[in-house]
């Protein structure tokens, strides 16, 4: 059971109440209206120690669109923190406010020492390069509300897999569904950490440099942008920066019901062409990314069912 | 060599890597014990090459934890009667607290005063710990 739940990382929920929260939201998807008021007299907490403007807009209509109220800083320089103050007595004020607290903080950890020092659950919404639990509940709401069961494809993840919390976070995951195959698709200095491929057999995944080559394969194609503030150096970004480039040229190789998911924000890796195609999918999966939201929450109030 | 007398009742910390015996002496705080304790320094060893070897004539409390984190490899054989009677072999600790420090610039631990942070023992051969919070492997 979710409620009362803190979510730091994906593993914090078993797969069954991951299949149960998915299936939630489903259902809030075929009818958001029953569930408008869900939420209704409750009071969230959204901690953005660093800007996000995406991530704290999905939980902050999710939240809104349940009924619920929302306190809380974008900007930890507006906060008590610019006086000095330890996250760990904000969380404990807070929580004495608050019925749950959503928090996105630069440092790793931070969610985890928050959990530990709060009387209501929390809500990881990133923390660094860490860990980003919601978004990996976004992309398997996404894989099972347009490919159906998580079960029996291949996903293609592109870009750059070795920085890629992403990428490393949704792959774990998939790991524990049956039938699935990955291709990794990046340049040499990118590509997927060893410690992630270990937990798969060989015959389950391959490693390519070129999309082109294994594109007509998959069933998912999960994009990722080649992050700048990952590289040391400026002119090692500039030569890897537009290793992929999916256009429509490429995509006339695809599957017919192939999806191009990916966590955004894009820089170029995705021609906006391919935005016209009914095979994109990353604006659904934004849309995903706030019905699971909305899902989560409920379930953590213990409003959502057992 | 040496010839330290036979020991009939006490404790015989064997196989110590060779350096580190002073160490455990000084972590066990075996200095301040008045029972008889004698601490060898490279010992030829058939397995080892050279090894410490500390022997101390009584019963006493050992932190294994201690003696693990310094030297996993090490044998404690407790003798009585002038027999062994036991032999303990060590294993490191499956989770440690207040012993390590994350060294990750970008663990929360770094500027929060998170008190004693649990590591983890991830890989026993590579004696790697994993930081609860961040999960940055630190080496012993």
């Amino acid at each position: 059971m979710i409620k009362g739940k803190s979510l730091i990382e994906v593993n914090d929920f078993s797969l069954e109440e991951i299949d149960d929260l998915l299936s939630f939201a489903g259902k809030i998807i075929d009818s958001e209206k029953n569930y408008s008021g869900l939420c209704k007299g409750n009071l969230i907490a959204t901690l953005f120690y660093e800007p996000s403007t995406r991530t704290k807009f999905s939980f902050e209509s999710a939240i809104l669109r349940l009924g619920g109220q929302v306190i809380g800083f974008a900007d930890a320089m507006t906060s008590s923190v610019s006086k000095g103050e330890s996250l760990i007595d904000t969380i404990q004020t807070i929580s004495c406010y608050a019925d749950l607290i959503i928090m996105r903080h630069p440092k790793e950890g931070a969610p985890k020492l928050a959990s530990k020092n709060s009387s209501v659950p929390i809500i990881n919404g990133g923390d660094g390069g860490h860990q980003h639990p919601t978004q990996t509940l976004t992309d398997l709401l996404t894989i099972r509300q347009l490919k159906g069961p998580i079960s029996n494809f291949t996903i293609g993840l592109c870009g750059d897999l070795k920085f890629g919390r992403t990428t490393h976070s949704l792959t774990k995951i998939l790991l524990k569904y049956p039938d699935i195959n990955f291709v990794f698709i990046s340049p040499e200095e990118l590509r997927i950490p060893e410690y992630i491929k270990e937990g798969i057999s060989n015959n389950r995944y391959q490693e390519t440099f070129s999309l082109e080559s294994c594109i007509d394969t998959l069933d998912i194609l999960y994009m990722t942008r080649i992050q700048k503030e990952r590289f040391f150096s400026e002119e090692e970004y500039l030569r890897l920066k537009d290793s992929y480039i999916l256009d429509m040229n490429i995509m006339k190789m695809a599957k017919n019901d192939m999806i191009v998911m990916h966590p955004l924000p894009r820089v170029n890796e995705i021609a906006t062409e391919v935005d016209q195609d009914d095979r994109a999918v990353y604006f659904k999966q934004a849309k995903y990314g706030m019905y699971v939201r909305m899902a989560l929450i409920s379930k953590i109030l213990g409003k959502g069912g057992n | 060599m040496i010839n330290v007398s036979k020991l009939k009742k006490g404790i015989v910390i064997d196989h110590i890597k060779s350096g580190n015996g002073y160490k455990i002496f000084s972590q066990l705080g075996l200095d301040k014990l008045e029972d008889t304790v004698v601490l060898l320094k490279n010992i030829p060893s058939n397995k080892m090459g050279v090894k410490d070897l500390i022997k101390i004539e009584n019963d006493i409390y050992l932190d294994l934890t201690v003696l693990g984190l310094i030297d996993s490899g090490v044998t404690i054989n407790i003798i009585e009667n002038g027999q062994k009677k036991e032999k303990i072999k060590l294993e490191l600790p499956k989770k440690v607290y207040g012993i390590l420090k994350c060294k990750n610039p970008r663990c929360i631990s770094t500027i929060e005063d998170v008190g004693d942070i649990e590591f983890t023992l991830v890989n026993p051969s590579t004696k790697e710990y994993q930081c609860e919070y961040c999960h940055e492997k630190t080496k012993l």
